[in-house]
């Protein structure tokens, strides 16, 4: 990986390796390594909701379906463009991590973090309308049938699941942006954050039809 | 009064590392990020739940001993057997041998400083013990009554007990596994010193992998099913309950996924420790070496397809469950290599039966009994009759605590000289071995037989014609308590008691921990070690033991 | 009387056939572990150490001939036992077509049951000796399973689903019924009976209990009072399919899928009707969940199973 070579020779990198890695190259290559294996068992864990989704759908396909078209498809679609530009932010700070670029890293990680706040406020304006309209299972729901009763089930559990990854991921994000200001850049820390929020983005890819534009073909 | 001390340490150094027990404070202990450290704080947490949960068995076994109960309503029980299920499998079995030993040894067996990610570790042992707070905070508010297997719409439309507090601690060290998997396999790849190849690799660190794969892969599953739980329980969002349209079986495929995989994570470390001690103490290079490291992988990817045997009479469809029956006999294939390959270890060795050889010996013998019943299971007809009776019990009783509970005291006994520095009186140790042994079969082998004849699981009060094998079980239970009883105290003893010294290497065995002081100082190893051969290189010709460290130069 | 006994009373057709199995399985396991454990005694006495028993170095060949050969040997035991008993499994699946079809709910903490001519038990099933008897079981709460050991069969019962077992009953008596999938606080106490009886005597049983009229005629009693005759019979404004004969008949769905029109099938359409809408048909059922009993459901499918091709009298 060239960033090996070039983080060995740029001056910010004074940090020490932390133990037990006797430099930042192998720690780095360890810190993604290990990143990639959480990632693995977040597959598992949101495969889960994707099979309780399946299930249900192939249940009862009709309801499940007609229930999907009371989604706001408009704040969907903007959350989408919101996430994916968090994502080119983020793949822009851990470059600029490898080629020394403090500055360039923190504003972008900040943009990054901002962007992924901005996703949550409107996610959060979303379920306010989403109560008003009476979309939540239980007492009051508004729609008919078990398939829509699982359907909104599943959304509210699939994204609320989804918001609490990104917001620590926006925590984590800030703190890191808040840090890279003053301090020299911890490298291995880029790859792993990114690699984390990229994931995050890659899940609420596969929601966002699941969800928004399933039943509107 | 045998000396257990027989093999040949390094010669003291003049100046005495300094040991990683040596304190500089109390607090230190709870902001270390050394991996023998926290595998002490883990021994401390995994003991205490061990007491705990045998306390609530203690408690049943007694009240089975009349079919109308003596002392327990019919709740309280109900939360007893709930309770000591979830004691048992998510803070006893499943940390005990990966969290303890796997932590202190891996990094030690590879010849390396520390585990991958230090403060990882340390967080993994706060996951645990603040999802074991949860989970003791339910208890004392007043239980859980749905076993731990929380089926639905029994745990989230109907039970009355804590099931949200419980479901949080098992989430929450769920992530302490989750971590510890992470960390291990990390670790294995990265950090193994010169000369230490994937095919150079001690039995138990191939072990501590292969449960590492299982860690991560399954344990998410049981996250994203207990936040079901939870969300259909607190929420009112239906996912598992008829009445709202969900699927009660799509509850039962999630939870067993998990939990078969589940119990491959409570045997692999277990079958690491026997392979270990089985060729110090008889002084063979194992037989089959190849074989055991792929059967080892093999249980732990085949284990990931056997989940409908659970089921086979829960509604789910009879094709799909002769499937699972096909994929269940296949994965008792490389348990079985493993239990060929021990007995072969012993052909032309050189045995000696110190304590935690007995405790290896009798892992086999009784892990050959649960996993051939293992068989009976996978056999529908049989399975359809001894599903849910006394007969599963004892299957899994046998291999869970007459296999790896049997392991984790014979790693207990081997490897305490390394932990603590100490020795322990051997022949208390080997008395214990012993009557573990008779007392283990004496409390489950009538279970078998009560369950064939009927006798239904999770029953307070039972039909009288069953009694008299159910008091044979709780009279073996009493001896058997006896018999984990006594380690915990002489053990215990030694570690105040100044004669008790041990050298660093008590059994003369090859692997890289025994090459450095007992206990290690904290960086592990003054110098880090360069491998030279495979494990288990003691003795060629066979005739007169001649172990040779897997550091040692060819001569 | 009650002597130390290893295996329950057989009293079904199936505990000989389960109980083989078993006993060849006890035989297996009692040689392996006899083997295995004889060998580590052996080994462990001859090569104790310091013992003057030559210990000449293994050859490579030897030891991979020894892997081959019991790994080969294990895998094969294994598939050989499957075989077995997969197709002994897969013979008894179907329960003989003349069954007495038996309904049971299982609720916290009782069984209940039906018979096809009306008659209800709790906790208990009266059937007669040599004669196929089929469940069809569901629950109104929780899981539970219906056990008998005596007969070796056992089948969860489930809310929101049917499941079926059967069993031939080849001893008079009277046999444990448990429930066996852990379903609250007395779990333990919802234990039952099933009592086989000689034709005599299950004749003169059936007589002497109460006659509340067969299923099928209350069934057609309720199809009236819930206003369904009102869509389903002859010339109504709401277009809805007739249902004389369907019984069993394969139904094309308006979402594409062909489904066969069972026990299942009716109970769907009666509490979530949108699920299943035939095709050509527009979705207009009202659903009477919450209207209707599980009991009420069983009345009204054995009623639309007794509609012959003419048709419903009304």
């Amino acid at each position: 990986m060239s960033s090996a070579t070039l983080s060995q020779e740029h001056a910010d990198s004074d940090l020490p390796p932390s133990e037990p890695w006797s430099n930042i190259a192998e720690e780095t290559e360890a810190a993604s390594f290990g990143m990639w294996l959480f990632l693995g068992t977040e597959v598992l864990f949101f495969g889960g909701l994707f099979l309780s989704y399946t299930i249900a759908r192939f249940l009862y396909p009709q309801d499940f379906l007609e229930a999907a078209r009371h989604t706001d498809i408009y704040l969907g679609a903007t959350n989408t463009i919101v996430l994916l530009t968090s994502s080119l932010t983020m793949v822009v700070a851990v470059r600029g991590a490898d080629l020394g670029a403090r500055r360039l890293v923190w504003i972008c990680l900040a943009a990054t973090a901002a962007l992924g706040a901005l996703f949550l406020t409107i996610k959060g304006f979303e379920y306010w309308e989403d109560i008003r309209e009476h979309l939540v299972p239980g007492r009051g729901f508004a729609v008919q049938g078990f398939g829509a009763t699982l359907f909104f089930s599943l959304y509210w559990i699939m994204t609320s699941v989804h918001a609490v990854h990104l917001t620590v991921g926006v925590i984590l994000i800030a703190r890191l942006a808040w840090l890279m200001r003053s301090e020299p850049l911890r490298l291995p820390d880029l790859p792993v954050y990114g690699l984390y929020w990229h994931f995050v983005d890659t899940v609420w890819i596969f929601l966002f039809p699941l969800l928004y534009l399933a039943g509107r073909a | 009064m045998t000396d257990a001390a027989i093999g040949q340490g390094m010669p003291k150094a003049a100046e005495e590392p300094r040991s990683y027990l040596d304190t500089e404070s109390f607090v230190s202990w709870l902001t270390t990020t050394d991996h023998k450290r926290i595998a002490v704080l883990y021994a401390i947490t995994v003991t205490f739940f061990f007491l705990v949960g045998s306390g609530a068995m203690a408690l049943i076994r007694y009240e089975l001993t009349s079919p109308q109960g003596n002392i327990l309503s019919d709740e309280a029980y109900n939360r007893l057997f709930t309770l000591h299920g979830v004691v048992m499998v998510w803070f006893f079995l499943i940390p005990s041998i990966p969290a303890i030993f796997g932590n202190f040894l891996l990094p030690l067996m590879i010849g390396a400083r520390d585990v991958a990610f230090p403060r990882l570790n340390l967080a993994s042992w706060y996951l645990n013990f603040i999802g074991g707070l949860f989970v003791l905070y339910a208890l004392l508010a007043g239980g859980v009554d749905t076993g731990w297997t929380f089926y639905t719409p029994l745990s989230t439309m109907f039970a009355n007990g804590n099931v949200i507090a419980a479901a949080v601690g098992i989430f929450i060290t769920g992530f302490s596994s989750i971590a510890t998997g992470i960390n291990f396999i990390a670790t294995v790849h990265l950090l193994r010193t010169e000369g230490m190849t994937w095919f150079r690799l001690p039995l138990f660190v191939w072990a501590m992998y292969a449960v590492s794969l299982v860690f991560i892969l399954a344990t998410p599953v049981l996250a994203i099913t207990l936040v079901l739980i939870m969300a259909e329980r607190l929420f009112g969002l239906p996912v598992f309950d008829p009445a709202n349209g969900g699927d009660p079986l799509l509850f039962q495929h999630l939870f067993w996924f998990y939990s078969h995989p589940a119990v491959y994570i409570m045997i692999l470390p277990a079958m690491g420790v026997v392979s270990e001690v089985i060729t110090c103490f008889a002084r063979r290079q194992v037989f089959g070496y190849t074989f055991m490291v792929f059967s080892l992988v093999a249980i732990a990817i085949i284990g990931f397809f056997v989940w409908g045997h659970h089921m086979f009479v829960s509604g789910m469809s009879s094709y799909a469950g002769v499937v699972f029956s096909l994929i269940s006999f296949v994965v008792a294939v490389p348990s079985a290599i493993k239990v060929f390959n021990w007995t072969a270890t012993l052909y032309r060795g050189q045995i000696s039966f110190e304590s935690p050889m007995l405790y290896a010996l009798g892992f086999v013998g009784l892990f050959t009994v649960g996993g051939l019943t293992g068989l009976f299971l996978a056999a529908i007809p049989v399975d359809v009759h001894v599903h849910d009776t006394y007969f599963i019990i004892a299957h899994f009783h046998y291999i869970m605590v007459g296999g790896s509970v049997s392991a984790l005291y014979a790693a207990l006994h081997f490897w305490w000289p390394k932990v603590t520095g100490k020795l322990y009186p051997e022949n208390w140790a080997r008395f214990a071995a012993i009557l573990m042994f008779f007392g283990f079969n004496f409390t489950f082998f009538p279970q078998f037989l009560v369950g064939y004849l009927g006798m239904p699981r999770r029953y307070h009060v039972y039909p009288p014609e069953f009694q008299t094998l159910q008091v044979m079980s709780s009279t073996g239970a009493s001896v058997l308590a006896l018999a984990y009883a006594l380690p915990i105290v002489y053990l215990t003893w030694t570690l105040f008691n100044r004669d008790w010294k041990a050298p660093d290497n008590p059994w003369g065995a090859t692997g890289l921990e025994w090459q450095t002081s007992s206990p290690p100082p904290k960086e592990n190893f003054r110098a880090l070690p360069a491998v030279h051969s495979a494990p288990y290189h003691y003795h060629e010709t066979g005739e007169a033991p001649d172990p040779r460290a897997q550091d040692e130069a060819e001569q | 009387m009650s002597g130390f006994e290893l295996l329950p009373q057989q009293a079904s057709t199936q505990a000989p056939q389960t109980d083989l199995l078993y006993l060849f399985l006890v035989f297996v396991s009692a040689a392996i572990v006899i083997l295995i454990v004889l060998l580590m005694l052996v080994f462990s006495i001859r090569y104790r150490r310091g013992s003057a028993a030559p210990r000449p170095e293994l050859r490579m060949l030897t030891t991979r001939e020894f892997e081959i050969g019991w790994t080969a040997g294990a895998l094969f035991l294994a598939l050989f036992i499957f075989g077995w008993t997969g197709s002994v499994r897969l013979s008894m699946l179907a329960a003989p077509e003349n069954a007495i079809e038996i309904h049971v709910q299982g609720k916290q903490w009782m069984w209940k049951i039906q018979h096809p001519n009306g008659i209800r038990e709790i906790n208990a099933l009266h059937v007669p000796v040599n004669e196929p008897v089929r469940l069809i079981m569901t629950s109104e709460d929780v899981i539970h399973s219906f056990f008998v050991p005596a007969f070796r069969i056992k089948e969860d019962v489930v809310p929101g689903l049917y499941t079926q077992t059967w069993f031939k009953a080849t001893e008079t008596g009277s046999q444990h019924l448990f429930c066996t999938q852990f379903c609250g606080t007395q779990h333990s106490r919802m234990i039952g009976e099933i009592v086989v009886m000689n034709h005599d005597d299950y004749a003169r049983w059936l007589r002497e209990q109460p006659q509340p009229g067969d299923l099928a005629a209350e069934g057609a009693s309720l199809f009236k009072a819930l206003g369904c005759s009102g869509c389903h019979i002859g010339n109504s404004a709401i277009r809805a399919p007739s249902l004389a004969g369907i019984y069993g008949r394969l139904v094309h769905l308006s979402d594409g899928r062909t489904v066969t029109m069972d026990d299942a099938f009716i109970r769907d359409c009666i509490l979530e009707p949108r699920k299943n809408v035939p095709a050509g048909y527009d979705p207009k059922m009202p659903s009477f969940k919450g209207e209707v009993s599980d009991g009420e459901i069983l009345r009204l499918t054995a009623y639309i199973r007794s509609l012959k091709s003419t048709g419903p009298s009304g």
